[in-house]
């Protein structure tokens, strides 16, 4: 990929173009774009909200950055140019720092009307956030004179910051989004941090990093300046050396293939067992969540990403699990009690789970995809109405659920105490490591080819003597069976379940990991899982950004519309990124040439003269 | 006398009035290779559809070594030995080349979901099997779709690629009936030159009987048996493609009346 | 779906077996509930009764009519937004699963808006013009909120397969739920009170009516009026058909198919957005989560009605708001089914289900351009 990425530069650029000869209409747009961003993201209270979190302690907090990337990244893409086979490009100047300048100016417009604004008009009647304390936060609490200024000279200056980027060299943009990567990902990860250095008795590192004793945490500086030069060193130092060591080791794995798998799945389980000993409650918390999400994804993934069925009604079966374990193993469930141990229940609840698979999946299956979306969705609110009701409350305890679920107990051997987080995370990764097994086995197999030609094309799918119905009905029913593990030990981990604990918001949140994660890919997805549950949290679940659980569900939303349009080809898996495909289509047009001469030398013969 | 493979018997369909095939009687026999042939629109395709059960006929009988395909699903009508490929080039086109001609062997295969899991020895050895079948029909092309391309997926070949790789799809199914849709169709003509070779040999070395739709009439007279010919869903000749070529009918069929056939 | 397209006369395989006993199974509670009820009418102390459903009661007239007419003008609410998914289907073969959202927008408008005349007086002094206000706010927002929707999340998604703008507006719609959680606060905001004399109750033959809701069954049947009138008897009708119909050709014939398309979103969600102040009248409250269960219900009048079909949208909506609104009573309750009214949502998505496995293509036929049926 390297490669084609120095093809692709290499061609002499022309002439920087004059200054003046700009598309206006396209900063126009830009600058419009992001003074609406701007007044919206003020108006969501993001900046207010957000300013009890510190990214470097004095002088950034999250609610700020809320505001700032907005100039920054308009500057940035108003002069960014697509360069396609037979275009000239052009090298960068003057031109792309005024277009910047000129974006920041018009987005720094949104916010200097909005302070105006805040100051004579009312607007608290519908719009909640509309307060002083907004305008507070916009102007600093000096005065409407000096908060426009700092915004107009703010963004003018990250609008050219952000044309500046085009100027800079690789060697420079690389490294500087290095640093700011790691930066910000200390600051996010900065709870689970704190958490892994007291395991690991390093809290003096932690401190000499974050500002100690502040309540809003972030970075000191001197803290952010080091981890700047470790994102610095990274690009010059570490960079090579992990490729490096990446050679190796796909070195070691075509020498033998078998051992070095070994040795890696060795160290990962070493790992799991491990880590979670020394990472904190809060954190062992978190990943348990993560964990369940995980589970449930992967399943969903079997089911959109590989057979491209789209089920909104997945949270049934996550439901089925919980309902079912919770059923079994609790004392007070009403009506129904047999108080099994979990390990017993967690076979009926795969029975339940095959049933349901089949019982929703039958009658959704030859429906047309986008029919079958709004079907599940609905056999979902059906399952969840239907527990709810006092008619089933005899069995599911209707809307006062079941309480006093007991540890998962596996076999008598081990017990999971639902409060331990630590415990729970074990039970959770052993599941996580069964579900990433079973999708990479199925994926790779005969049945798991049936399921991608059916989303890729169903009809020729049958024609080419692939039994759709079945094949879809098998992703249904092992999608099923992984989110009712996800059930079952959601149901122990929580003691109890409810059936606002099965709402169809559940499954969009699982769609919008997945498709975010990668559709179709297992790494993807537990990525996927890693960052949106572990960073912005579940519908209920907080994550280590646990001041975004007003705005999560916001930007899941404003994240799977960026993701679609973005990526459209998102939704189907292995599609090489499209330079990858510009590298096949030079390979092929250099392979025909060839051909096409050796056919004319000697071929001739071959083709029966006409 | 070799063995009658496909009988299609008075076999119509109408679309909501229209009738886009009317009484078509004729058969194939094992090792023929027959083309149909006719103007756009004639029914040719949906004759394919028919066969290959995407399309139910209104009215007579398909029969296939004497059973009846009418009511069996596509992947049955696949099973029992009949394998297509489509006038508009439908790859899974974000599958492997060899995914693509692997998993056109589902039928002939049965390994489920354990088998899958637990990597059992018939697991391995159907993988193995399918895998080297696989790259055997892609190597009747030569080299085009093996090698590297293997490994890449069907949406970088070139068009041509494209209609060569369905045509290995269509024999990975270890079918005993190809039917073939304007194979040529896109082709430059050294290509499709090399490919009516190709077709010929597909009976010729790999024993299979060929049933094709084509535009090309180059290609029909070097490859055909026999030639059927429709025109608004009618047969309006059957026979060797001399017999075709100078019928009347035909002639007027594609080329108008015979007052502008005379320029 | 044509005569000679793939239909299966007996059941084969065991999906089709198990579909085919699905069927029986739904069609035989029907009737068994429909019996039961006839029988408690009858005599509340039959046998029948006493086994399934102890201590029931007859449902007085008066009981019935007032479930029959909230049916209807519920129903009628969900056939205008039904007529969004459906135009919107016809033409770009694609549910916008955030319809239900510009429906949401009307009524959050129409809700800011009232309270703002309420204050100014005008609601009390005025309702008449207050309330014309407050239409035209709302089908303003809606229409504008359709348009920018297509706009920014559908255009640029042109040809791409069919499930990818399916989840696009999913994440539109989730975006705007939570846009209007973040921006006006959860929770539920209430439309100010209606003129008493809406309250009263209108004699219509053997109906008695809530002047409420007959104000929103002669409001939806004025906008289905005027839709028809667009869609049948204009320039822009006509070329909204001939989109619907085959995109590419109607370019050819010199249509602009991108404006056509912004024409039915734009005539979509203004009929969401009466719909949405028809909501505000029969409730009086609204919430963020206000498009989401009426959204869905409303495709799957789109659905039951046939989609693609405008006519089939609105029967489809008074279809649905009826049995939901009826079934528990008159099936549930029979059966014995405690707590049935809390039921009722799922009663609308049973319909839907039973409707696709019995009639896929809908109650009146569904029209679509050929590519899209498959
Ligand atoms: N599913 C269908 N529904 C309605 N009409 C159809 C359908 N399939 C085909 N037709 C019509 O049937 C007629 C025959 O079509 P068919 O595709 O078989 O033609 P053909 O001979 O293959 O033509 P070509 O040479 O262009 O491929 C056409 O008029 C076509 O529009
Ligand atoms: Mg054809």
């Amino acid at each position: 990929m390297t490669s084609v990425e120095h093809n692709l530069q290499t061609p002499e650029l022309a002439p920087a173009r004059p200054v003046l000869d700009q598309d206006w209409r396209r900063i126009a747009r830009f600058g419009a774009i992001g003074a609406l961003a701007l007044i919206f993201i003020s108006l969501t209270d993001m900046p207010d909200k957000l300013d009890g979190r510190m990214i470097v302690e004095p002088l950034l907090s999250m609610g700020y950055f809320s505001l700032l990337w907005v100039p920054f990244l308009f500057g940035n893409l108003v002069t960014r140019e697509v360069v396609l086979e037979g275009m000239v490009a052009h090298r960068k100047g003057v031109r792309e720092l005024l277009a910047g300048a000129l974006v920041g100016l018009l987005s720094s417009l949104g916010l200097v009307v909005l302070i105006y604004l805040l100051d004579t008009r009312d607007l608290s009647e519908p719009l909640v956030n509309w307060n002083s304390d907004l305008h507070t936060v916009l102007t600093f609490g000096e005065g409407n004179g000096y908060g426009m200024g700092f915004w107009i000279a703010v963004c003018v200056g990250l609008g050219l910051l952000g044309g500046l980027f085009h100027l800079l060299p690789r060697l420079v943009v690389q490294p500087l989004k290095a640093a700011s990567i790691v930066v910000l990902g200390a600051v996010v990860l900065e709870s689970a941090l704190n958490d892994l250095s007291e395991g690991f008795g390093l809290e003096s590192l932690f401190e000499s990093l974050f500002k100690k004793g502040s309540d809003r945490g972030g970075l000191s500086v001197t803290g952010a300046l080091v981890l700047a030069a470790f994102g610095f060193a990274w690009v010059f130092v570490l960079n090579a050396q992990v490729a490096k060591g990446k050679q190796v080791f796909q070195q070691a794995k075509e020498r033998n293939r078998s051992a070095t798998m070994t040795v890696s799945s060795v160290v990962g389980v070493a790992l799991v067992l491990i880590l979670p000993m020394y990472l904190g409650r809060l954190t062992n918390d978190l990943l348990v969540n993560v964990g369940l999400f995980l589970l449930l994804a992967l399943g969903l993934n079997i089911v959109v990403g590989l057979a491209g069925i789209l089920d909104l009604g997945y949270v049934a079966f996550f439901a089925v699990g919980g309902y079912t374990a919770a059923i079994l193993t609790s004392p007070s469930s009403p009506g129904f009690s047999p108080e099994l141990s979990w390990s017993v229940a967690i076979i009926a609840v795969v029975g339940m789970a095959i049933l349901a698979g089949l019982f929703i999946g039958a009658p959704v299956i030859r429906m047309r995809g986008d029919y079958l979306a709004i079907v599940t969705l609905g056999f979902g609110e059906i399952i969840r109405l239907t527990v709810r009701s006092d008619w089933a409350s005899g069995v599911t305890g209707g809307a006062q659920g079941i309480l006093n679920i007991p540890n998962a107990d596996v076999f008598g051997l081990f017990s999971f105490k639902g409060t331990d987080p630590q415990q729970m995370l074990y039970l959770v990764a052993a599941f996580c490591a069964l579900a990433i097994y079973v999708s990479w086995r199925l994926e790779n197999s005969r049945i798991g080819r049936a399921w991608m030609a059916v989303r890729e094309d169903e009809s020729v799918a049958e024609a080419m003597g692939i039994n759709t119905v079945n094949a879809k009905l098998q992703a249904f029913v092992v999608g099923a069976i992984l989110a009712s593990f996800s059930g079952a030990i959601f149901a122990a981990k929580v003691g109890s379940v409810f059936e606002i604990s099965f709402k169809i918001l559940i499954s969009i949140v699982i769609l919008v990991v997945v498709i975010v994660g990668g559709m179709g890919r297992i790494a993807g997805v537990i990525a996927g899982a890693l960052v949106l549950i572990g960073i912005l949290g579940g519908p209920n679940q907080p994550g280590l950004l646990s001041e975004f659980s007003e705005f999560k569900l916001l930007i899941y939303g404003a994240l799977l519309v960026w993701m679609m349009l973005q990526r459209p080809e998102g939704l189907i898996p292995n599609v090489r990124r499209s330079r990858e495909l510009h590298q096949d289509e030079f390979l092929q047009d250099a392979w025909l040439r060839k051909q096409v001469d050796e056919d004319e030398a000697g071929g001739e013969g071959e083709v029966a003269p006409a | 006398m070799s063995e009658r493979l496909l009988t299609i018997d008075n076999l119509s369909v109408t679309f909501g009035g229209l009738h886009a095939l009317r009484n078509l009687n004729f058969h194939v026999d094992r090792g023929e290779i027959v083309s149909v042939i006719g103007p756009n629109g004639a029914g040719k395709t949906t004759f394919f559809n028919m066969i290959s059960g995407m399309v139910t006929p209104t009215e007579g009988d398909i029969r296939f070594k004497d059973q009846s395909l009418i009511g069996l699903d596509p992947n049955q009508v696949t099973a029992r030995g009949i394998a297509r490929t489509f006038q508009n080039v439908r790859l899974f086109a974000n599958m492997t080349i060899l995914e693509n001609v692997m998993v056109s062997q589902h039928c002939r295969t049965r390994q489920g979901i354990f088998g899958a899991l637990f990597h059992t020895r018939s697991f391995k050895r159907e993988e193995e099997e399918i895998r080297a079948y696989g790259e055997e029909v892609l190597s009747f092309f030569g080299s085009r779709l093996v090698g590297y391309r293997l490994h890449q997926p069907a949406s970088v070949l070139s068009y041509a690629n494209r209609r060569r790789l369905e045509i290995a799809r269509a024999m990975a199914t270890r079918p005993e009936v190809i039917l073939l849709d304007e194979p040529v169709a896109g082709m430059n003509p050294k290509e499709s030159e090399e490919l009516t070779g190709l077709i010929g040999k597909l009976r010729d070395d790999w024993g299979f009987t060929i049933v094709m739709i084509e535009h090309d009439m180059g290609v029909v007279r070097d490859v055909s048996d026999r030639v059927v010919v429709l025109d608004h869903g009618e047969t309006i000749a059957q026979g060797s493609y001399d017999e075709v070529s100078t019928n009347p009918d035909v002639i007027e069929a594609y080329l108008g009346r015979p007052a502008e056939e005379a320029s | 779906m044509t005569s000679a397209m793939r239909h299966k006369a007996a059941p084969r395989t065991g999906v089709d077996w198990f579909l085919f006993f699905l069927r029986g199974l739904l069609l035989g509670l029907v009737t068994v509930g429909l019996g039961a009820f006839v029988l408690q009418q009858i005599d509340p102390a039959n046998p029948v009764t006493e086994w399934l459903n102890p201590g029931a009661s007859r449902l007085s007239w008066d009981a019935a009519q007032g479930l029959i007419v909230s049916g209807l003008s519920q129903g009628a609410m969900y056939g205008l937004i039904a007529l969004g998914y459906s135009m919107v289907y016809g033409v770009l073969g694609f549910i916008n699963f955030a319809h239900g959202e510009v429906f949401m927008v009307g009524a959050m408008t129409g809700m800011i808006t009232a309270n703002k005349l309420d204050h100014g007086g005008l609601w009390e002094s005025n309702f008449v013009l207050a309330i014309l206000i407050a239409v035209a706010v709302s089908v303003v927002c809606s229409t504008l909120t359709a348009v920018v929707m297509e706009r920014v999340a559908y255009r640029p998604l042109r040809g791409a397969p069919r499930l990818i703008p399916l989840i696009t507006s999913i994440g539109v719609s989730f975006f705007i739920q939570n846009t209007s959680a973040v921006l006006l606060g959860p929770g539920a905001k209430n439309y100010p009170r209606l003129p008493e004399g809406l309250s009263d109750r209108i004699g219509i033959g053997p109906l008695e009516i809530e002047g409420k809701k007959l104000l929103v069954l002669v409001v939806a049947a004025a906008s289905m009026s005027a839709l028809w009138y667009l869609v049948e008897r204009t320039k822009t009708g006509k070329a909204m058909r001939a989109v619907a119909e085959d995109k590419e050709i109607a370019s050819l014939m010199g249509i602009d198919v991108d404006r056509t398309i912004v024409t039915t979103f734009a005539v979509g969600g203004a009929m969401a957005g009466v719909a949405g102040i028809l909501w505000g009248i029969l409730f009086g409250s609204v919430t963020e989560f206000t498009g989401f269960l009426p959204g869905i219900k409303a495709f799957s009048a789109a659905v039951v009605g046939g989609i693609g079909n405008l006519g089939g949208a609105m029967a489809g909506g008074l279809t649905l708001g009826s049995s939901e609104s009826l079934a528990p009573q008159l099936i549930l309750e029979p059966l014995g089914v405690t707590g049935h009214t809390q039921l009722k949502d799922a009663v609308a998505f049973l319909v839907l289900i039973f409707v696709l496995l019995v009639r896929p293509t809908g109650l009146f036929g569904e029209r679509l351009s050929s590519e899209d049926r498959t």
